[in-house]
């Protein structure tokens, strides 16, 4: 296994009082070229455990059990050691592309920056290749576009620069925490598709962590709920969505617009 | 049934860096008494801009709001003040929409500002919280503060906020955009058996095209600043006649492609 | 309880003997502070008084602590009064906006150039020193200080939800100014205070060194300052007395100041 959680518990200390404990023995598996989905609702503990995979848990918590990343385990390394992980073997994606875009800087200029620090490649090596990387997420005209500034694009662009940034170490495992969340409907299926092509393509991990159901279904192979820190069940997508054996999982699928369930049952014949 | 709302030709134009912004352009629909309108659309399709005409936060560059029949841009401050009791709104970010130095019983009270003879004290006390119960919150809760609720609860609030001057007309800003799923739902839910118990008009604005076809009666598709489609939800969502609405429709996320991912994983 | 912030401790503290001792200043000094007693002339500390004795033989300890009463008294009058305009600026530019907000704030710009001194230099011209001099030298500087801290914090109050809300309850500016933008920025404008406090006793001292300030026999440290210019070497203590009570007021407020905004920064209050 490429990636491999056993029991992760995350705790937060608190000002007074005992510590919070806000994930409580998680564990999973995934390999190569698979996607996991993690889906929950605020204080589900999902964002938790992303952080946690990353080595980006802030200094208040405490994190037990192991994760496992190629048979190194995040939990005990250095953060010397993390920053060699994080970008060259771990790619992220975040929320709100506008916020992880540097506004005062160039976006060829943003992605070719960790090729040249990471690669050690040439000031025209890493534009040549920053080039490559952004026909790859289908920016139009990428040969202009590549001295845009982020403010000068859309929202569904600018997610797909965060694509290219993450993707541009050639990392093992993406993550990607609510990659479309901020962006409208018309759009959110264009970079979802483009994010799974790729992950496919290059045949990388992706841990996709959303609120919507609707997003997990889409893209992931295999799908883990999450209920205030705990797993509720992980299993096959197809088998979540359409038998699901927990109560919560029922509960979500139940608080779906009817024409979203409608979908699920008209695909089922 | 009586018109309760007419949006008659509105545009609101703004000028940045010398050119023009056409936020709204020449929007023209109708809410009857005791239905739900959705306007559905996208980031920058005006939906927003229509919700603050409609709230009288806003002047338009032209056109008229109809409230009643009456038109809300011609009324004095004084009767502005009058007829606003008859319309409120809830916002999306309940963390935003409430003061966080207030207490919930003040919260609620608020709009009781705009009727000189509104109840005070103990009858007041009452008041907000027969409205707490109603919303499903508990009438002891007056005493506390928006950081000890949840962002569902402090909505709850927000909509006990609305609903205290007995309005006719509730307008909706993404309400639920917000939320979890789950308390998604149960505000829907809220609205839905309000509109039942008081006969109360929803102006519901929304991205979220399975949110309108939960709730409403009617529906309105913006884009760019200007209606693209109007008639009853289940007509325009199952039978769309433009082509922007059958790309909103196709592009709204939906479990069907389960399959589509397997089929292409098998393949490999 | 949680844990208070060490500047709020420190702070609290230095400011709270400061204000203490020009409380008691006003009801017993170890001698009285405008007594001479040409015997005592220059003597060091604790061979007479505390603090030792002045050019004219007065008690050092005594004019000190008299002088807490004249500096504290000078600056919090200016700053607060100052403050008080420079508030009002500030949240009625916010909620008028438009030409208002523009005129205001160009006039700001202009008193904000203007260095204390000067002004009180030019005003002890026209009204000639003492402490209402001070007062509006230093009140008259802190009105742009407010205004703009004021305007910064009350325009994003403007911005929030819950105002549109007072709008829909037909709440007009001025109402929506006093019942919800003044609550939520209270804590900057009293950390403001604390920390203006502190550079109006920098300031006071300033004018009276230059002779602008309060008139004697009225105790002040900055005169003492100047008067002790002469005895440096003779007497150092005359300097370093007032020096130092300068110097701990100011570091006082300041770390009040500091430990009012630890204190009430949003994300110290949702840890706990």
């Amino acid at each position: 296994m490429m990636l491999s959680v056993h029991d992760l518990r995350v705790s937060f200390a608190r000002e007074h009082g005992d510590p919070v404990e806000v994930v409580h023995g998680i564990s999973l598996d995934l390999a190569k070229g698979e996607t996991l989905g993690i889906v929950g609702e605020s204080g589900s503990g999902k964002s938790v455990l992303s952080l946690a995979t990353m080595g980006l848990l802030p200094r208040t918590a405490r994190a037990t059990g192991r994760i496992l990343l190629d048979g190194e385990d995040i939990l005990t390394m250095s953060e010397r050691q993390l920053c060699r992980v994080r970008g060259r073997k771990i790619g992220m994606i975040f929320q709100e592309p506008m916020t992880a875009l540097n506004p005062s800087m160039r976006v060829g200029a943003q992605i070719a920056e960790g090729l040249r620090l990471a690669q050690g490649l040439s000031r025209r090596d890493a534009r040549i290749e920053a080039l490559r990387l952004l026909e790859m997420v289908k920016i139009p005209r990428a040969a202009e576009r590549i001295d845009s500034f982020p403010h000068e694009m859309s929202g569904g662009q600018r997610q797909r620069i965060g694509i290219a940034i993450a993707l541009a170490l050639k990392p093992e495992l993406l993550i990607a925490d609510e990659p479309t969340t901020a962006l409208d409907v018309t759009v959110q299926a264009e970079v979802l598709d483009i994010l799974d092509e790729l992950v496919a393509e290059l045949g990388i991990a992706l841990i996709l962590i959303s609120h919507d159901l609707g997003v997990i279904a889409r893209i992931a192979d295999r799908t883990l709920v999450m209920y205030r820190g705990d797993e509720m069940e992980q299993g096959e997508t197809e088998q979540v969505l359409r038998r699901p054996t927990h109560a919560y999982t029922r509960k979500l699928l139940a608080a779906m617009p009817g024409r979203v369930r409608a979908s699920l049952e008209l695909s089922d014949g | 049934m009586a018109e309760i709302l007419k949006v008659q030709n509105l545009s609101r134009h703004y000028t940045l860096n010398g050119s023009t912004i056409r936020a709204l352009d020449d929007v023209t629909l109708g809410l009857d008494e005791g239905r739900i309108l959705g306007v559905v659309g996208e980031s920058g399709s005006g939906k927003s801009t229509l919700a603050k005409q409609v709230m009288a936060l806003d002047t338009p560059t032209s056109g008229e709001v109809l409230l009643d029949g009456r038109s809300l841009f011609a009324l004095s401050p004084r009767q502005l003040r009058a007829a606003r009791r008859n319309f409120q709104m809830v916002f999306q970010d309940p963390y935003s929409s409430l003061d966080p130095r207030h207490d919930v019983g003040r919260i609620i009270a608020e709009p009781l500002h705009l009727d000189p003879a509104a109840p005070k004290g103990a009858e007041r006390r009452e008041l907000v919280g027969e409205l707490l119960e109603d919303v499903g919150l508990s009438a002891s809760d007056v005493t506390r503060y928006p950081h000890e609720f949840s962002g569902g609860q402090r909505q709850r609030i927000a909509i006990a906020r609305a609903l205290i001057t007995k309005p006719r007309l509730l307008v909706a800003d993404e309400a639920t955009s917000a939320l979890d799923l789950t308390v998604q739902k149960q505000i829907l839910e809220l609205i839905l058996k309000l509109r039942e118990e008081h006969g109360i008009s929803v102006l519901f604005i929304t991205h979220n095209i399975g949110v309108v076809d939960e709730i409403c009666d009617e529906v309105a598709v913006m884009q760019h600043g200007r209606l693209v489609e109007t008639g009853p939800a289940r007509a325009v969502l199952d039978a769309p006649r433009e082509d922007y609405t059958r790309r909103l429709l196709a592009a709204e996320p939906t479990l069907e492609v389960i399959g589509r991912r397997s089929r292409r994983v098998a393949a490999r | 309880m949680r844990k208070l912030p060490f500047s709020l401790i420190a702070g609290g503290m230095i400011t709270g003997g400061l204000l203490a001792a020009a409380l008691l200043s006003r009801v017993w000094t170890p001698a009285d502070p405008t007594a001479m007693n040409i015997l005592n002339r220059l003597k060091a500390p604790g061979e007479a008084g505390l603090l030792g004795a002045d050019q004219i033989g007065r008690d050092v300890l005594s004019i000190i602590m008299a002088g807490a009463w004249t500096s504290l008294g000078i600056a919090v009058t200016a700053t607060l009064v100052g403050g008080a305009i420079g508030t009002l600026v500030g949240v009625s530019a916010a909620a008028k906006g438009g030409a208002f907000e523009r005129v205001s704030m160009a006039v700001n710009g202009v008193l904000f150039s203007f260095p204390p001194i000067l002004s009180a230099i030019l005003l002890g011209a026209l009204m000639g020193p003492g402490a209402l001099t001070s007062i509006t030298a230093i009140g008259v500087f802190m009105i742009p200080v407010f205004a703009r801290v004021t305007r910064g914090a009350a325009l994003q109050i403007w911005s929030r939800d819950f105002v549109q809300a007072a709008r829909m309850a037909g709440k007009g500016p001025a109402l929506i100014t006093l019942q919800h933008i003044l609550p939520n920025i209270s804590a900057q404008i009293i950390v403001q205070l604390a920390i203006q406090t502190g550079l109006a006793i920098l300031s006071e001292a300033g004018l009276s060194f230059l002779g602008m300030g309060v008139a004697p026999p009225t105790p002040s440290w900055g005169r003492m300052l100047a008067d002790a210019q002469t005895f440096i070497s003779a007497a150092p203590h005359l300097v370093l007395a007032p020096g130092l009570a300068i110097a701990a007021a100011v570091l006082g407020l300041n770390l009040l100041g500091d430990g009012l905004r630890d204190l009430t920064d949003p994300r110290r209050r949702q840890a706990s």
